[in-house]
């Protein structure tokens, strides 16, 4: 059956249908649709739902929940996930599974409450101190949340890694009919690492403190070993289109909506664009896109942002390819005119350079 | 068929209220459909708008460059979204409070005066139900029938008191639409 949920409802439901057993969170707008579902949800069930007092005591509250092994969640957006990024960085220390959804809203600072993508790097470059990264999802339509929010409960367990779901203002608000009939609940793992007392076993400790600096530096390289058999098994990306087209444009989550519009008019008028769209941003599908370099000159990468994720394009083509960029900051939301417009204007320069060849 | 209709005004006025329902409706009838809605930090009569976008096909962009209706509640809505209708596109109009005359001879443009017809149903509130009846009428968005059998189902369930004022809203400002 389906509802017409809004992002944020939707994301709560399937959060709740995860198996999420405690949720913690702080107001901020564009996700306060998500601890309002949550603060009705949870209770009404008998499970955990705190509204904190600061968006530092929600992420260490879903810390302290981890620990213990319950499936923990918080939300926030913009400043508010600034505040969380010292949680962040302890939860990949001490390898605790934990999925943190982030609504974007436009910075920096206080910014606007309208839909941005101007905090990926924060999200994908672990935004705490030390060396870390947490797995970013970004999904683009209500429905699709209802598959990446398992997943993401799904990997955090997985991996004993926080995971981030990197939405924007505007997937949380916008509503679409959803069906959660397919929803799978993901595995319950085996955790022998909790704390819950010692009873019957010898006791355990969790600590992020490592004096000695060759113990931290084998700790390091551990994570560094499992963020690497992250990036081999777990990219994910949609693609549109791409088989004929001799531009490729990235973009994601809600971004690639709007360049989708875009592409059905650049089409109308017969021009080979197609559409790679990230799923997982960290990690990034990088050998995809040199794959496609083989074939495709031009690669044109939009964001709601002035140019983040344009960064891990150039990484992962390695310099081939010409890439091409338009970005809005600020909480613009452009129309798929306006991306019609732009990228047949590039389209058009690229073929005039190549016949110039 | 891929139809996008702008509904701005007044918050308060129901703008948003009015999207939801259309897109509920059109989802009951099984058709695609996004909500999007936009508003500020703005309270009570400050400015709202929403892009309810239905389709046959699966919606890529549920933001509207040139919608093909346009409803505007209040005066800096008409003369705001007057000018990114589509050419051929119609705008209706709370001829209440909206002064209706536009420089574009490529649209056209329904009144429909809100305010005095819910007078007749005694409260202001179901205004914008008024408007959505005409929209309904001058539009092929979806079935009117379809729409007041599963009444219901799209208010949900807090707004079952209100069911039979709203179906007379609805009718109200169906009936004022001329074939």
């Amino acid at each position: 059956m389906k509802r017409l949920m809004s992002g944020n409802a939707a994301l709560g439901e399937a959060a709740f249908l995860s198996g999420c057993t405690c949720y913690f969170g702080y107001p901020i707008t564009p996700q306060n649709e998500l601890t309002e579902y949550m603060a009705k949800r949870m209770v009404e069930a008998g499970r955990v739902f705190i509204q904190s007092e600061s968006e530092i005591a929600a992420i260490n509250m879903v810390l302290g929940a981890s620990v213990t092994g319950a499936r923990a969640m918080t939300s926030s957006s913009g400043p508010g996930m600034s505040l969380k990024q010292e949680g962040i960085s302890y939860l990949a220390a001490d390898e605790l599974p934990a999925v943190i959804v982030d609504m974007v809203r436009g910075g920096p600072g206080m910014g606007n409450i309208s839909p941005a993508q101007s905090d990926y790097l924060q999200a994908t470059r672990g935004g705490g101190h030390g060396d870390y990264k947490t797995i970013v999802l970004a999904p683009g339509s209500v429905q699709e949340l209802t598959e990446v929010v398992p997943l993401a409960f799904d990997l955090a367990d997985k991996y004993r890694n926080p995971v981030i779901i990197l939405g924007d203002g505007m997937l949380g608000q916008m509503m679409e009919p959803v069906s959660f009939d397919d929803l799978k609940p993901p595995a319950e793992y085996e955790k022998d690492y909790t704390l819950t007392g010692a009873k019957g076993r010898p006791a355990r400790k969790m600590h992020s403190l490592l004096f000695d600096t060759k113990l931290l530096e084998e700790h390091n390289w551990k994570l560094s070993r499992k963020f690497q058999r992250i990036e081999q098994n777990e990219v994910k990306y949609e693609t549109y289109l791409t088989d004929d087209a001799d531009m490729i444009v990235v973009a994601y989550g809600i971004g690639a909506r709007i360049v989708k519009g875009a592409i059905k008019r650049l089409r109308q008028e017969n021009l080979k664009v197609g559409m790679i769209r990230p799923i997982t941003l960290w990690p990034f599908p990088a050998k995809v896109l040199q794959e496609m370099a083989k074939t495709v000159n031009d690669f044109f990468v939009f964001e709601m942002s002035a140019g983040q994720m344009v960064e891990d394009v150039k990484l992962s083509l390695e310099g081939k390819g010409h890439i091409h960029f338009y970005g809005r900051p600020g909480g613009v939301i452009p129309t798929p005119v306006e991306l019609f417009r732009i990228i047949s204007r590039h389209y058009y320069q690229a073929h005039a350079l190549k016949r110039k060849k | 068929m891929l139809i996008k209709t702008i509904f701005s005004g007044f918050g308060g006025q129901g703008v948003l209220s009015m999207g939801t329902t259309l897109a509920n409706a059109a989802m009951l009838e099984g058709k695609y459909v996004t909500y999007l809605p936009a508003y500020g930090v703005e309270v009570r009569g400050g400015t709202a708008n929403c892009t309810v976008v239905v389709a046959d096909e699966e919606i890529a962009s549920p933001v509207a460059s040139e919608p093909d209706f346009v409803i505007a509640m209040n005066q800096p809505s008409f003369a705001r979204f007057q000018s990114i209708l589509q050419a051929g596109g119609l705008l209706c109009a709370n001829s209440s409070l909206v002064n209706t005359e536009s420089a574009r001879s490529d649209i056209e443009i329904l009144a429909i005066p809100t305010s005095e017809l819910a007078e007749k149903l005694g409260t202001i509130k179901v205004a914008n139900m008024i408007m959505l009846g005409a929209l309904i009428k001058a539009s092929n968005i979806i079935s009117y029938e379809a729409m007041i059998k599963n009444l219901n189902e799209i208010l949900g369930e807090g707004k079952a008191k209100l069911i039979k004022l709203n179906k007379e809203a609805l009718e109200l400002g169906y009936n004022y639409v001329k074939e």
